[in-house]
């Protein structure tokens, strides 16, 4: 490739800075500015589990195609540790660029003689530019800003613009960082000389009318707009925002202006068990509440989860995975969770878990997990990751929700009055699914006792054989009934032989693999699946396609082994595996390059016999 | 001139004592928890409880199975075990209109429940929390808890070697706003205890020594019917009513009266002086701590703070419990929403 073909918008700029050294504002505002251009953008936060020291990184990635998922490539890297800085600079592409702290020693395996180098004195630039001694730190990372401007051609219009979002509550602040900004532009403008092929042009009908949000933030708004009233969390990363995000939707939205009185109740509980048991507790007495957390808060969840599935309480449980087992990474993404949230709990366990590939479908499925809970009285697990919970996604704006609350099978006093025995646990309509009371209902025949030992229909304590049989059949059925109200796969067919079955924040690196693929001569249907249990479409797909890649972020295949467990056996040895599990979101090649290598002699002999 | 009156053998919203019963108990005969149970039902009769505003929470144990026992009409939970804390709370949030009555005992909450039970009472959630208290393991079969004596022994001899955790001297050290110690056939001194807890806003904690009669009735435990009887010392209400018949005494204020029980056993009442001030947290700590010095259990109210604000009040919830609000009161209006989209724009 000549140094001299211009690359226009398809590039990923890569900040390499230490964490806690204010780098965050910089890169929003950055990604910001280019989204306002109209050019699509995904940016990647790659941090560690660290306040302030570690080496993080922050990718902004830009394509004219809209991509979402991480790329492999780095093009432009700003270089502002020197922690990191070989590894930094051997990380990026041939043909790309390098702008670094001027001090830094340019030479031995950073003299790379393929890359344009830019330096620019941060430091010093921000002791003599830079007046506010105690914002020092944070401007000079505006500077960097400043001169990815002048370099890629991003407006100042647009870096101002979104200089006042970031800065919404502190318009003085918007000037001082406008300032820094210029700093590192009218530098570059008077001392560099550009001569790398990257340029970044204003875009059309891309990014009109889309908004930019973590799913974390989408999954908060799911939960204040499905009517969650009480929350019980205790911090983990990545799940923290989610709640925090929560707070202060409602502290916005559901607090009385004239009184001060909350419509809502936060717990910050002792520990992930106490927050599922306040979940428990207030979903008994009527309310919708929901925790999040992630991985190791989940194994401190298995208890009250058995709870919650054999004496039939709502809940929603959003799992924001990150690495696991044990503490694992923190600060880092996978989706190892799938296997041990779907049956959490000693015992027969069967739980409903929803996975959202979007931040739409992180508010969609949020409502709708209140909505499912409440349904079938039962804990519902809505998985989603630290990739598509912490990062930023372009997103449709959410849509106002047309539905009223389905608060399922719960009688009223009134109601109560029609019904002869109504008996807690029977079931009366034939879908495993029985009536419950609330506590507070005026009617003496409300009242009944929920325990987690065995019980009859009448929620009487029983230890007879025939009634523990039934008991755990009827909830069975229950749960065969749950397959037709969970979300249904989302299918792209073809009729093409091979197909990708992947899930939740895997599919933006589906969408770019099928290009590729498609690049490469070979085409692959595609189905999303949203929801365990498996919808009835998930067999019936697999049985229209000979090889099934089953995309997944964690090392054991976890997804391809439940297909394996609920599948008929002769779909079985139609299922492939494709695994990424190294911690940091999946990208195209992962899913491409394996797909390829398997499906070419495939297309090959497709097309001798065409 | 004609005045209403409530019908015969009612409380005074009008209901039988027949209605605070439940199920029969399923627990050994003579059981200190059944006492308890007994004198739960005259306590819930008395102050007019209305039944389905009553929500019994319980954990694992002999004792979080007695709530099955009483009220029949009420919803009851009976959750995992030293974890109904956490239950009681989501439940109170909820419907703040409910009255949240929680039975535990001493191994569901001094020992796989400590940590629920420690926040429950930093929270001060408005509820009424009853150890039943026997020292030892019934269910599993008489192993020691952490709130056996250190020094007593199990019927097979074992001693146990580590330091009892006080549960009333724990919750006062927490902020608890109520805490009293009581015996299970105490019905005299229990009921009127049962009563205050009720109306108290705010985490009220009933440690209720309960002897077990099948794993720590016998006289190396300290919290056998014999031990208590010769070491329990009383504040204010002066009687002692052992599960199978009813001793009754009536005595001043200050003064110290010794009772001769069914058995033939002694037990020493000492009425605290009228003006015990039950709202100094540091008297009572040393009330607690002179007693156990002394090999005697202190019972009464031990501490009180009734202007405490409870979990409701500290996080300024609705006065209207959150169960009763709907899409109108809980989601954001269209206005609302769109101009909430167009931040992320």
């Amino acid at each position: 490739m000549s140094a001299q073909s211009p690359v226009v918008n398809d590039l990923t700029i890569q900040a390499a800075t230490v964490n806690g050294s204010g780098s965050q504002s910089s890169n929003l505002v950055l990604t910001k500015a280019i989204f306002r251009m109209g050019i699509p953008v995904a940016p990647k936060n790659v941090f560690p589990s660290n306040i302030e020291g570690l080496p993080t990184w922050f990718d902004v990635r830009v394509s004219p195609q809209g991509y979402q998922c991480r790329s492999r490539d780095v093009d432009i890297l700003v270089a502002l540790n020197i922690g990191t800085w070989n590894t930094d600079v051997a990380g990026v592409k041939s043909g790309g660029v390098v702008i670094h702290e001027a001090k830094y020693p340019v030479a031995g395996p950073t003299q790379r003689a393929d890359l344009t180098y830019y330096a620019v004195p941060f430091a010093a630039l921000a002791k003599e530019k830079i007046s506010a001694d105690g914002l020092r730190k944070y401007l000079t990372n505006m500077i960097y800003v400043g001169v990815l401007a002048w370099l890629l051609g991003i407006e100042t219009e647009a870096i101002e613009s979104a200089l006042r979002d970031q800065f919404r509550r502190k318009p003085a602040a918007v000037d001082t960082n406008m300032q820094a900004v210029m700093v590192g532009h009218d530098y570059a403008a008077e001392n560099l000389v550009k001569t790398d092929r990257y340029a970044l042009q204003r875009m059309t009908g891309h990014t009109d009318g889309r908004i930019l949000m973590e799913g974390n933030q989408a999954s908060a708004l799911g939960a204040l707009m499905g009517g969650a009233t009480v929350a019980a969390w205790y911090p983990i990363t990545p799940s923290s925002s989610l709640c925090e995000n929560f707070i202060s939707y409602c502290e916005k939205f559901r607090v009385d202006t004239s009184t001060g009185e909350k419509r809502y109740a936060v717990i910050q509980a002792e520990d992930e068990l106490a927050a599922l048991g306040m979940v428990f507790g207030a979903t008994w007495a009527g309310a919708r509440a929901f925790t999040s957390t992630s991985g190791p808060g989940l194994s401190l969840m298995a208890e009250f989860a058995g709870l919650g599935y054999y004496a039939e309480l709502p809940a929603v449980i959003f799992d924001v995975q990150r690495v696991g087992p044990s503490t694992g990474l923190p600060t880092r993404t996978m989706q190892g969770d799938i296997s041990f949230a779907y049956t959490l709990s000693h015992g027969d366990t069967r739980h409903i878990v929803l996975l959202p590939g979007s931040s739409e479908e992180n508010y969609q499925f949020a409502m709708q997990a209140f909505d499912l809970a409440d349904r079938f009285q039962t804990p519902v697990f809505v998985l989603t990751d630290l990739d598509l919970g912490m990062n930023l996604w372009m997103a449709d704006p959410l849509p106002y929700p047309e539905k009223a609350f389905d608060r399922g099978k719960v009688l009223s006093a009134e109601e109560l009055d029609g019904v002869q025995g109504w008996g807690r646990y029977r079931d009366r309509d034939g879908d495993g699914i029985p009536w419950r009371t609330l506590p507070g209902t005026p009617n003496p025949e409300a009242g009944f006792f929920t325990r987690g030992s065995g019980h009859d229909e009448d929620a009487r304590y029983s230890e007879r054989p025939e009634v523990c049989q039934r008991v755990l059949d009827r909830i069975a059925r229950k749960h065969e009934t749950v397959r037709q109200w969970v979300p249904e796969p989302e299918m792209d067919e073809s009729g093409n032989r091979a197909a990708i079955l992947a899930f939740g924040s895997s599919h933006f690196a589906v969408v770019e693999a099928r290009d590729q693929l498609r690049d490469a001569g070979v085409e692959v249907d595609y189905m999303r699946v949203r929801a365990l249990p498996f919808h009835a479409d998930v067999a019936a797909f697999i049985e229209r396609h000979d090889r099934i890649y089953v995309v997944e972020q964690n090392r054991d295949g976890q997804m391809l082994s439940l297909l394996r467990q609920e599948l008929p056996g002769r779909l079985i040895d139609r299922l492939i595996s494709v695994r990424h599990y190294n911690g940091v979101p999946i990208d195209a090649h992962a899913i491409t390059d394996p797909v390829l290598e398997a499906e070419r002699p495939a297309a090959v002999s497709v097309q001798r016999s065409a | 001139m004609a005045v209403a009156s409530p019908p015969p053998n009612t409380n005074h919203i009008g209901l039988t004592r027949e209605i605070y019963k439940g199920a029969a108990t399923t627990l050994c005969a003579g059981c200190g928890h059944n006492s308890i149970t007994n004198n739960l039902i005259k306590a819930l009769f008395d102050f007019g409880v209305e039944p389905h505003m009553l929500a019994k929470m319980s954990g694992i144990g002999c004792s979080s199975k007695t709530p099955a026992y009483f009220v029949d009409r009420a919803h009851g939970f009976n959750g995992v075990h030293g974890r109904m804390p956490s239950l009681a709370t989501g439940a109170k949030l909820a419907n703040r209109d409910l009255l949240v009555l929680g039975i535990s005992g001493d191994g569901d909450t001094a020992s796989i429940g400590l940590g629920q039970f420690c926040h429950m009472v930093r929270r001060n959630l408005d509820c009424t929390y009853v150890v039943e208290d026997n020292g030892c393991y019934g269910l599993t079969k008489g192993q020691f808890s952490a709130t056996a004596d250190i020094g007593s022994t199990l019927k097979k001899g074992q001693v146990n070697e580590f330091e009892t955790i006080d549960v009333c001297g724990l919750a006062i050290e927490l902020g608890a706003t109520f805490v009293a110690r009581s015996f299970s056939g105490d019905g005299k001194q229990l009921v009127p205890l049962l009563e205050a807890a009720f109306a108290h806003r705010g985490t009220a904690v009933l440690d209720v020594i309960s002897p077990c009669v099948t794993f720590n009735d016998h006289d190396g435990s300290t919290k056998s019917y014999a031990y208590v009887k010769e070491h329990d010392l009383l504040l204010h209400t002066p009687d002692f009513i052992p599960s199978y018949e009813e001793v009754l005494v009536d005595y001043e204020p200050g003064t110290v009266q010794d009772v001769e029980l069914q058995d033939g056993s002694h037990i020493l009442l000492r009425k605290l002086e009228e003006d015990y001030d039950a709202t100094d947290s540091m008297d009572a700590i040393r009330v607690i701590r002179e007693g156990r010095e002394r090999g005697e259990l202190v019972t009464g109210l031990l501490y009180v703070k009734p202007d405490a604000s409870d979990l409701c009040a500290r996080e300024h919830m609705a006065q209207r419990p959150l169960v009763q609000m709907g899409e109108d009161e809980l989601r954001i209006d269209r206005a609302g929403w769109d101009a909430l989209m167009q931040t992320f724009a």
